[in-house]
C-alpha cells in the first residue's frame, strides 16, 4: 500500500521536475534573445531549415485541403440550396481553424522531429558539452536561434496554408463544381472579418509555434543521450505537440470565437 | 547544405510568400477592402423590436448596400431600439421622410434594413433620426397571431 503511494508520489514528482525544467529552458532560450539580435545570420540559418524546408509540405497539403473542403462543402451546402456559400465556408474554416491546426501539425512533424533530433544527436556526441568548454552557452547559441526560427515561422506557415487552401477550394469550387465566381468571394468578404477571424488565426498560429518549437528543443535537450533516448524523444515531440496543438487549439477557440 | 548566399535568398522568398499570403488573406479574403474607402455619416432610427439585426448589418436601398449598422443601442425610457446606421458619404440625398423597414434576406437569411425613399426635398444630415420606421417580423408572433384569428374565427361559427 506505501509502496504504490511512493510510486504515485515519484511519478508526480517526476512530472513536475519534467515542466519545472521545461520552464527553465524556456526563460533561459528567452535570455538569449539579445544574442540573435547581434548575430542574425544564426536565425536565418534557422529560418532555413524550419521555415523554407517546410514550406512544400505545408503548400501541398494547403491545397488539398481546401480541395476536400470545397467538395465535402458543396456536397452539404447543395442539400440546402446554398451552394453559394461554398467561399465562406472553405474560408471561414481554413482561417479560423484548419490553418493554424493541421499546418502546426505538420510543423510538429516535419520541423518540430528534426529539431529534437539534431538538438539530441548533439546531446548524444557531447556537442553540446563541447561547446560549453569553449565557453559558449549552447542554449543561446543553438537554441535560442531554433525556438524565434519556429515562431517566425508558424503564423506564416499558416497564413501559406489558409491562402492555398482557399485557392485549392476556389479552384474546386468555381472551376469544377460550377459556383459562381462573384458570389465565392463577395460572400467570403461580407462575412469573414479582418479582426474576429484573421488576426485570432494569426494569434492561434502564433501560439502554437511557441509550443511546438519549445516542446521540441525541450525534448531534445531533455534527451537521454542515447540513440534509443533520442528517438524516444524524437516520438514524445511529435506526440506531445499534436496533443498540445488540439487542446490549446480548444480553449483558444472557445476564447476567442465561444462568447 | 547550400551557400550562405542562396540560404539568405530562400529565407527572404519564405518571409515573402507568408507575409504574401497575409495580405491576400486580409484584402482578398476579409472585410477589409470593403470597409475601406467607407467614410460614412451616421443616421439614426428607431425600432420597437429589431429580431436579430447585427451590429454590420447592411443597410439597403433599392437592393443596393449603401451603408452597414454601426451601433444598436437600447433606450430605457421608451423601451425601443436606437439603431445607428453609416450611410456611405457619396450617397447624400436621401430625403428626411424615407421609411426605415427591417427585412429578411431570404426565410432564414439574415436580417438588413431596407430604406425606402420618400418625396421629402430634404435631405437627411448626419446625425438626423428616420421617423418612419417598420419593427422585424417576429415569425413566432405572426404564427401566433395566424393562430389567434384562427382560433377566433372557429368560436364565431
Amino acid at each position: 500500500m506505501l509502496e504504490q503511494l511512493a510510486r504515485l508520489g515519484r511519478v508526480g514528482i517526476s512530472i513536475l521536475a519534467h515542466i519545472g525544467r521545461g520552464n527553465i529552458l524556456l526563460f533561459h532560450i528567452l535570455g538569449g534573445i539579445g544574442d540573435i539580435v547581434v548575430r542574425p545570420r544564426l536565425l536565418i540559418q534557422q529560418l532555413y531549415s524550419v521555415g523554407v524546408l517546410s514550406m512544400l509540405i505545408i503548400s501541398v497539403s494547403g491545397t488539398f485541403v481546401g480541395m476536400v473542403l470545397a467538395l465535402q462543402g458543396y456536397y452539404t451546402l447543395s442539400q440546402f440550396g446554398a451552394e453559394q456559400s461554398l467561399g465562406v465556408v472553405v474560408a471561414a474554416s481554413l482561417v479560423r481553424e484548419l490553418g493554424p491546426v493541421v499546418a502546426a501539425l505538420l510543423f510538429a512533424g516535419r520541423a518540430g522531429s528534426a529539431l529534437t533530433a539534431e538538438i539530441g544527436l548533439m546531446k548524444a556526441t557531447e556537442q553540446l558539452s563541447g561547446l560549453e568548454m569553449m565557453a559558449v552557452d549552447p542554449i543561446r547559441r543553438i537554441l535560442t536561434p531554433r525556438f524565434l526560427a519556429g515562431v517566425i515561422s508558424m503564423p506564416l506557415l499558416a497564413a501559406l496554408f489558409s491562402a492555398l487552401g482557399i485557392m485549392g477550394g476556389y479552384f474546386v469550387g468555381v472551376g469544377l463544381l460550377g459556383v459562381d465566381d462573384g458570389a465565392f468571394w463577395s460572400q467570403m468578404q461580407s462575412k469573414i472579418d479582418l479582426h474576429e477571424d484573421i488576426y485570432n488565426g494569426v494569434i492561434k498560429s502564433f501560439v502554437f509555434g511557441w509550443i511546438c518549437s519549445w516542446i521540441a528543443l525541450f525534448q531534445g535537450y531533455d534527451a537521454v543521450p542515447t540513440s534509443e533516448g533520442v528517438s524516444r524523444a524524437t516520438t514524445r515531440t511529435v506526440v506531445h505537440s499534436s496533443l498540445a496543438v488540439l487542446g490549446i487549439d480548444f480553449i483558444l477557440t472557445a476564447l476567442m470565437f465561444g462568447g | 547544405m547550400a551557400n550562405k548566399r542562396s540560404i539568405e535568398i530562400m529565407v527572404g522568398v519564405f518571409i515573402a510568400v507568408g507575409l504574401v499570403a497575409l495580405f491576400f488573406l486580409s484584402m482578398k479574403v476579409s472585410n477589409l477592402s470593403s470597409m475601406a474607402g467607407g467614410e460614412g455619416y451616421p443616421v439614426i432610427a428607431r425600432f420597437d423590436n429589431i429580431g436579430s439585426l447585427k451590429v454590420r448589418s447592411p443597410v439597403t436601398m433599392a437592393g443596393v448596400r449603401i451603408g452597414r449598422v454601426s451601433a444598436i443601442d437600447f433606450d430605457l425610457e421608451v423601451y425601443d431600439a436606437v439603431v445607428t446606421m453609416s450611410v456611405d458619404s457619396r450617397y447624400n440625398t436621401i430625403p428626411d421622410d424615407t421609411f426605415a423597414k427591417i427585412f429578411t434576406a431570404g426565410l432564414l437569411g439574415e436580417q438588413y434594413i431596407g430604406l425606402d425613399p420618400g418625396g421629402s426635398e430634404h435631405y437627411l444630415k448626419a446625425g438626423d433620426q428616420i421617423q418612419l420606421t417598420q419593427s422585424a417580423l417576429v415569425l413566432e408572433e405572426i404564427i401566433g397571431q395566424f393562430l389567434f384569428s384562427k382560433a377566433e374565427e372557429g368560436s364565431s361559427e
